[in-house]
């Protein structure tokens, strides 16, 4: 058996069942792994105490026959999740030392699974970003580098230390967030497979907010088949979140066959963008001819208001972050200023959230007050609302005329250099962003499944966006691209 | 329906240096709903209890957590806006208002700005006099209360208890129909009567279950008509808003220091500034509490963590038929049944209870006489002990028994007041306290014959003062009834002696 912490989650499950390994020894292998790849720092908190007594529990059940679906499995949690009692600061600096008294639902859930934390993943604040270097633990680094260049490259964001824990087998599998394609862009940069659910398939409850109309929580996974084992443990419906919607969850796995002889797969002329490199196009086809080769009729599509997505995603995404994060003033929780004589409740909002939000976050939440104020509520947030529903729309339109998935580059780009965007107008950083926004904007299901390397030996994922619901349907036709793909590689390891 | 007819009332108008001034004013109405569970989440409301003892993480706006609607606080928002005739918006939403202060967890108010649970609605204010203003609502809507900042425990620091936070109000917003202090606070008496019929709030001032916010401004007489007319505000003065006040009195106060301020600022050629004000009512005055300009941008902007909330006609119907009576419609009853004065019929519809005990009382019995004993009877010997209608030791029928005692002749009006005294103070059934303790009424003529002749026997110099002057006939009668424990029956005692005297 190849090393412990280098499997599947379905090939761990499996061999738990069988007897052939333990919990406890998977997870003193990814234990391992973890304290050797501080290089990464893709864990921010380690829980390895909890994670041996989770182990522990997984090994009795398993011994007694009660097996729940990700018994034993172990997996890293995005500090964007609450867990009880174990830090949860999603990056930021505001948050120091807060350990709720709670625990995420989608995290709650995975541990009824019999999932095994091994600790807490880094991000970018408040999931802000798309390369990790707004978090306040310093970046997450991405186990990948550029054949034998040393220079170190991001992982991605927001769920930049998922992806980097995942890719360089820290754990079997992780949580990501999405609300912009904060799963789909790490998943890609790292070789790995990353799925944003329909918006109200998780719960969103016990997760730090950052747009509420947006954020998804999905699963980043080793392939597909993972994918579907762990969204199937992560979502359902919660009373406790008035957006989570109350719909039955199909086997995930179970609706994995490979056949996707008939489907319709829609190629939007939106995303052919200009400027973008070659091997993207070049991806983009190849994936496009792998569809049609497994059965797919492929048809040539228009989505009109794409190219309006990404300015009205920085309008809503910032509107409610600038609300949501108001609760950090430093009264109950977190950080509080160190206040000089005679500062009164001002000094400490103000000092407060100075020192604890990075400019990042203060960008977005001064652009979200910004947009919101009286005289240009609608001139933004309204237009960019309104801009929402035409996307939408655009969508609707194609599925009502029969495409079952769309097929898309994931980004326009490979892996970037750490520091490379970091002096660059933020508006190249939200560039990042262009493929997936449109599916936040919509709400639907996406998936980055990774496709090949560039030149340079870095893995380039495709996106498949689905039907509302239809996360099984979307799984299956991205198991059929990960099987036509072959996608094999691993990062050499440096750390 | 109701034939409950008035005259509009004559605006309040107040006398300044050059010409009359009226009064124009509007109010918004916190009502505390009456739930057990806060809005969006199931923290207890209960009042009094230790300071951030009634707090969920939602409440605490703990990072990840999420607002759920409270149905039943759905409910009774829609029972109100039932109650005040008013339209339901089948569909609305939630709106947060956003702005910093340390007893607000989340930085921001969920309510509703744009789309309100209750649209137009009205609410008949009766002056008591046969007048009454028809005051229109114009909306009521859900928010959440804030909690509480407390400055004055260390002279360094503030404390905050946010027991009250996420507690479920109702903002009962008025048109600018209101002309006079007076007519504000009959109306807050209105709303908070038709409130408690419902049971949608408790209408406690002290602890702040209902407080207001006013709008006062000022017009020369007609401008207002010209405003009814057109519905365009430019007719009226620039209006200040005084908040938060729960106190009736303070309420008519402060209308009335601000509307005469407001005078003196035009006629001393200044312009009124559009501003938020508070009442001292130490010093009987308003102050500014912040200008139009420092007033703050709310950022208000859909709650993207609550869906719109969609309710079915079908639940509202059942919410319709299940309204109990309400106090215009139970007014008007009381009056044409039981053949009342509007006066009694107000004083015993005002409160539900009190309306249900003279029910109680008068059935099968005679209205009128039964509004006379539970109005200055039961509620004059209530009110001594300031005891409410629901702590009354007489039941309704007990109260019914001693009426029925009067009917029959069993005993007077007077010997029932002691009656009704002894019932008071040691309870028991008004027959049998009558039996066993020997009260019954001498409706025995020969008795009293023998009583009066004994009388006329003994005073021959009274009798002959009365032939002369037939006035002097009710010291015979005071006599009689003196002889008999005022057991006899005085009509009956009355008309012996007149005619043993010869009258």
């Amino acid at each position: 058996m190849s090393k412990l912490n280098t499997l599947r989650l379905a090939e761990a499950r499996d061999a738990l069942r069988k007897g052939e390994v333990t919990s406890v020894e998977l997870t003193e292998a990814c234990l391992e792994a973890i304290d050797a790849a501080d290089a990464l720092n893709a864990f921010v908190h380690k829980t390895p105490e909890i994670a041996l007594e989770r182990a522990r529990a997984a090994d009795a059940r398993i011994r007694a026959g009660d097996a729940p679906s990700m018994c034993g499995l172990p997996i890293g949690i995005k500090d964007l999740f609450c867990t009880r009692g174990v830090p949860s600061q999603a990056a930021s600096r505001i948050l120091d030392g807060f350990r709720p008294e709670y625990e995420s639902t989608v995290s709650q859930q995975l541990a009824d699974a019999g999932a095994v934390m091994l600790g807490k993943l880094n991000m970018d604040e408040f999931a802000m970003g798309s390369s990790n270097e707004t978090s306040t633990y310093g970046n997450a680094v991405n186990p990948w580098r550029r054949g034998n260049d040393d220079a170190q490259l991001t992982p991605g964001g927001s769920s930049g230390g998922s992806a980097s824990a995942v890719a360089a087998d820290l754990c079997l599998a992780a949580t990501g967030t999405d609300t912009g394609g904060s799963i789909r862009q790490p998943a890609a940069f790292t070789g790995i497979t990353g799925i944003k659910p329909t918006y109200g398939r998780c719960s969103r409850w016990g997760i730090v907010a950052f747009a509420s109309s947006l954020d998804q929580a999905g699963p980043m996974t080793r392939d597909v088949r993972d994918a579907a084992i762990m969204l199937q443990a992560m979502c359902g419906h919660d009373p406790k979140d008035s957006t989570s919607a109350d719909l039955p969850v199909p086997d995930f796995e179970a609706m994995l066959t490979g056949d996707i002889n008939g489907k319709v797969i829609g190629i939007p002329r939106e995303y052919r963008m200009e400027g973008m490199p070659e091997e993207i196009e070049e991806l983009w086809a190849k994936g496009t001819e792998m569809l049609k080769d497994a059965g797919a009729k492929i048809v040539d599509i228009s989505l009109p208001h794409t190219k309006y997505a990404l300015p009205a995603y920085y309008v809503i995404a910032p509107a409610e972050a600038s609300s949501n994060l108001a609760r950090y003033d430093g009264v109950r929780y977190g950080r509080r200023a160190r206040l000089a004589q005679g500062d009164g409740i001002t000094e400490m909002y103000e000092k407060t959230r100075a020192e604890g939000f990075g400019p990042e976050v203060q960008r977005r939440v001064m652009i979200g007050t910004y947009v919101l104020s009286a005289g240009f509520y609608d001139a933004y947030y309204n237009r960019a609302r309104k801009v929402r529903t035409l996307i939408k729309k655009d969508f609707e339109d194609v599925f009502a005329d029969g495409v079952d998935a769309i097929l898309t580059p994931a980004t326009p780009s490979a892996a970037f250099g750490l520091g490379k965007m970091t002096d660059a107008d933020p508006v190249q950083m939200y560039l990042n962003d262009v493929f997936t926004v449109t599916v936040n904007l919509a709400g639907l299901p996406g998936i980055a499944v990774p496709a090949g390397l560039d030149k340079r030996g870095l893995p380039l994922g495709l996106q498949l966006i689905g039907r509302p619901w239809e996360e099984g349907d979307l799984l299956n036709t991205a198991y059929a691209l990960e099987q036509a793909a072959g996608f094999v590689e691993k990062p050499v390891k440096w750390w | 329906m109701l034939d409950l007819t008035y005259e509009t009332p004559k605006p309040k108008t107040i006398a300044g240096a050059r010409h009359d001034w009226e009064l124009v004013i509007g109010m918004e109405v916190h009502a505390q709903v009456a739930s057990n569970a806060k809005l969006f989440s199931a923290a207890s409301t209960e009042f009094g209890a230790e300071p951030n003892s009634n707090v969920s993480f939602v409440d605490a706006a703990m990072p990840g957590m999420l607002p759920v609607i409270n149905e039943y606080c759905v409910e009774q928002a829609v029972r109100t806006g039932l109650g005040l005739k008013a339209e339901i918006n089948l569909k609305s939403a939630f709106d947060r208002k956003n702005y910093f202060y340390p007893d607000l967890p989340q930085g921001y108010q969920i309510s509703q700005l744009y789309h309100p649970i209750v649209g137009e609605g009205e609410v008949l204010v009766e002056m008591g006099d046969g007048t009454a203003r028809l005051v229109r609502i114009e909306r009521i809507h859900m928010e959440q209360d804030a909690g509480k900042s407390i400055h004055d425990m260390d002279p360094n620091m503030s404390f905050v208890d946010l027991n009250r936070t996420g507690v479920c109000l109702m903002e009962i917003v008025s048109r600018p129909d209101i002309r006079g202090p007076e007519e504000a606070a009959a109306y807050i008496v209105k709303l908070r009567q038709i409130l408690r019929y419902l049971g949608t709030c408790d209408g406690n001032m002290q602890n702040g279950n209902l407080r207001a916010d006013v709008n006062v401004s000022i017009c020369r007489p007609g401008d207002y008509e010209k405003y009814q007319e057109t519905q365009d505000f430019s007719h009226l003065g620039t209006r200040c808003e005084i908040k938060n006040m729960n106190s009736m009195r303070f309420i008519q106060a402060a209308i009335d220091h601000e509307a005469r301020r407001q005078i003196a600022i035009v006629e001393g050629g200044g312009t009124v500034d559009q501003e938020t004000r508070l009442y001292d009512p130490d010093k009987g005055e308003t102050r500014s509490m912040r200008s139009k300009e420092e007033a703050h941008d709310y950022r208000y902007f859909p709650d993207p963590d609550l869906l719109p909330l969609e309710i079915d006609q079908d639940w509202v119907d059942d919410i319709q038929a299940r309204l109990p009576e309400l106090p215009d419609e139970k007014k008007a009853r009381f009056i044409k049944d039981f053949g009342l004065t509007d006066y009694d019929a107000s004083v015993l519809t005002a409160e539900v209870e009190a309306a249900a005990y003279f029910e109680a009382v008068a059935k099968g019995r005679d209205g009128k006489m039964a509004a006379n004993w539970v109005i200055n009877e039961l509620f004059g010997r209530l009110k001594k002990e300031d005891h409410d209608i629901t702590e009354s030791p007489v039941s309704p029928a007990q109260l019914g028994g001693i009426i029925d005692l009067i009917a029959k002749g069993d005993i007077s009006g007077k010997i029932a007041k002691d009656l009704f005294e002894i019932v008071y103070k040691e309870g028991g059934d008004p027959a049998e306290i009558v039996e066993a303790r020997g009260m019954k009424q001498v409706t025995d003529t020969g008795a009293i014959e023998a009583a009066v002749d004994e009388i006329i026997a003994a005073n021959p110099a009274q009798v002959e003062k009365a032939k002369q002057n037939p006035k002097l006939a009710g010291w015979f009668v005071g006599q009689v009834m003196k002889a008999t424990g005022g057991k006899a029956n005085p009509k009956a005692v009355n008309e012996i002696v007149s005619a043993r005297l010869g009258l």
